[in-house]
């Protein structure tokens, strides 16, 4: 009997001294990653120093590279990245909601999943895959066929200026567009299936056809989480390298036009840093590198914003 | 709190190295990083060579020129590679004598989609500056015209494509243009990575070639193994002496044995615009970068064996793989630095 008891105060204490090492390990991993956060921050400011000494805010607005002369301004960077990755998103969100409301409403479960799982397929292909498919496929069929299309139609207009070289800005965006479409489909069919079944019966009750249960119950109720889907794919866009570079030209250059040439922060990094030619030079595609981490930055904080709001949402919809 | 994590770090790190170090102190391991453009035929050098010396591994990285000046300057490896030579200050930077080593030469060559002209275009070495310049802009330009007596050339603009990625490849291509056009070079100028005037950026030989094939009336810039493997049209350019050259690795190899007489000593000499009648105009070395005197005994000895083994036998390994050997005078001259190795 005593022994009995022994054994389990035992157990008890092992129980306790495991518990211990469990926290001290989950701390230490959770603050790592903040040091690692840190530091990256630090270095990269300290080793972008020399270029925001040298430029100052002239860096932002300039729009001369030149590595020769060693003048650098990033603005054509900025815009590409920017332009690039709303204009995919603008595309990319109906074409994401429309499929999570074919998941989520409109087909059977069995159906559905089957068109869940192909698109967050296209989530796994590697980046590189689509700058190859794009510049090998996509880029030529751009330049035979959309874009002298384009041209003759819509060439008034000064987004549909120049000459069809394939390899462009638009070609970035379609290649944009392919990639965050999984990443918005798949938050959004989240979103959308968290919507209370009541909300969707009482819209139904009340004598709405499908599509009018769909826009006055489940739309408005998923509104701020497919905000939220939106601004997790434009965090993706803005930071996508390698199939960017392969499509985009690569011509520092800020053009209304869609059909030129353009480039992007993370191409101009990959393409530059591993041959730079002075110090000022790497200095410079740091400061790049820091520009994109806080517009990263600000747009993971928006995003948790937006998540927030969505949860809050969430609750007082179940209390109603 | 964070120095101890640190600490902590590198005393792993330390062990993981010491046991790996245990494990292979049968061999030698010599480290070298550098240029990508000789990559292929230095990773050929070191599988051939392990047969003739089993006892010494070198492990290579193409991490690119710049990596490789970078490396070797922090003697964190045993040698570096570039395409392109160090400037004074560089070498200054080093904390030992850094000696240049020609191992091989590379060509660039201009190639061009323009349907009906399959091959052969020739082109002036100014006409070439003038169009990478956005000066000459149709393709029937009287200038391409006059030189190509004939053929029949299309009333298209001219599309230019060029290299993204910093690269040696633009570096020789530059320094080339630099030497024809006055006007280039004071408005581009030389170097890895340049502010082009006109054109498309292409990622890699890969990335512009890609473009030129599939955009008609293109004109770009590629390393000429990358051309003869890939089969792309490339044009014949007029040289300093007036004779128009097809590329070749008998015409690369041309352009240093015409620049033997003027060799510098450490072997810092641009190859573009040679004299020579067979020399081709857009030409580079690619050197290997070693410290004269080298620290480690055993180290340094299985290099200089390596270098000398590169030199005789390894020369021939070249052409095959379309790059070009050294010419005979020079290959004399290096045989004669490698000696100046202590170790």
């Amino acid at each position: 009997m005593s022994l009995e008891t022994e054994t389990h105060r035992w157990k008890m204490e092992k129980g306790v001294s495991g518990d211990l090492i469990f926290k001290g390990v989950t701390v230490l991993f959770a603050f790592s990653i903040l040091v690692i956060l840190l530091l990256m921050i630090v270095e990269m400011t300290g080793e972008s120093l020399p270029a925001i000494r040298q430029f100052g805010w002239r860096f932002v607005s300039g729009q001369d590279w030149d590595a020769v002369q060693s003048s650098f301004g990033a603005l054509p960077y900025i815009w590409g990245s920017v332009v690039s990755s709303i204009l995919a998103l603008l595309l990319a969100t109906p074409l994401s909601v429309g499929t999570a409301i074919l998941i989520t409403e409109i087909v059977p479960k069995k159906v559905g999943g089957i068109v869940a799982a192909l698109v967050e397929l296209l989530a796994a292909i590697p980046s590189v895959i689509y700058g190859l498919w794009g510049v090998l496929v996509m880029a030529p069929w751009l330049q035979k066929t959309v874009q002298p299309f384009l041209i003759e139609r819509f060439g008034f207009l000064p987004f549909f200026k120049g000459a069809p070289y394939g390899v462009s800005m638009l070609a970035a965006v379609f290649i944009l567009m392919i990639m965050v479409v999984p990443i918005i489909t798949s938050i959004t069919k989240e979103v959308l299936l968290a919507v209370p079944q009541s909300q969707k019966e009482a819209a139904i009750a009340l004598g709405a056809t499908r599509w009018e249960m769909i826009r006055t119950a489940v739309l408005p109720y998923g509104k701020s989480g497919i905000l939220g889907a939106v601004i997790l794919g434009l965090g993706r866009a803005i930071g996508e390298t390698m199939a960017v570079t392969m499509v985009i030209g690569n011509s520092p250059q800020i053009s209304l036009s869609l059909l030129s040439p353009a480039y992007t922060m993370p191409s101009v990094i990959a393409n530059e840093f591993a041959e730079t030619t002075s110090k000022l030079h790497a200095s410079a595609l740091m400061e790049i590198g820091l520009i994109l981490l806080v517009v990263t930055l600000v747009i993971n904080a928006l995003a948790r914003l937006l998540l927030w709001s969505v949860t809050r949402g969430a609750k007082k919809g179940a209390r109603l | 709190m964070l120095n101890r994590i640190l600490k902590s770090f590198l005393v792993l790190a330390f062990a993981a190295t010491a046991s790996v170090a245990s494990i292979a102190s049968a061999e030698t391991l010599i480290n070298g990083a550098g240029a990508t453009f000789p990559y292929p035929l230095y990773s050929k050098w070191f599988t051939e060579y392990a047969k003739v010396d089993p006892t010494v591994k070198f492990n290579y990285q193409s991490i690119g020129s710049g990596g490789g000046i970078k490396q070797i300057t922090a003697q964190t490896v045993d040698f570096g590679a570039s395409d392109k030579f160090l400037t004074d200050a560089e070498l200054a930077a080093a904390p030992g004598k850094l000696i240049h080593i020609p191992t091989v030469m590379g060509a660039v060559v201009v190639t061009y989609n323009v349907p009906g002209v399959s091959k052969g275009l020739k082109l002036k070495t100014e006409d070439v500056a003038d169009i990478f310049l956005g000066k000459i802009t149709k393709w029937n330009d009287p200038r391409i015209a006059d030189d190509n007596p004939g053929v029949k050339l299309p009333n298209q603009p001219i599309v230019v494509v060029h290299r993204s990625d910093g690269s040696g490849t633009t570096a020789i291509f530059t320094d080339f243009l630099s030497g024809v056009s006055g006007e280039w070079k004071s408005k581009v100028g030389m170097g890895a990575s340049v502010k082009w005037p006109v054109g498309l950026g292409g990622k890699g030989n890969e990335g512009v070639a890609g473009q030129v094939k599939t955009t008609q009336y293109t004109i770009g810039y590629v390393e000429l193994a990358y051309a003869f493997e890939n089969k792309l049209p490339y044009a014949t350019l007029k040289n300093k002496a007036g004779v128009f050259v097809e590329p070749s690795i008998k015409s690369t190899s041309a352009a240093a044995a015409a620049a033997a007489k003027s060799m510098p000593a450490d072997y810092r000499l641009s190859l573009v615009n040679q004299p020579g009648k067979d020399a081709y105009p857009v030409v580079g070395f690619t050197w290997l970068l070693i410290y004269e005197q080298q620290k480690d005994k055993v180290k340094g000895k299985k290099l200089v064996e390596f270098l000398n083994w590169e030199l005789k036998k390894g020369q021939k390994m070249a052409s095959a793989m379309l790059y070009a050997p050294l010419p005979a005078n020079v290959a004399k001259m290096v045989e004669k630095t490698i000696k100046t190795i202590k170790y």
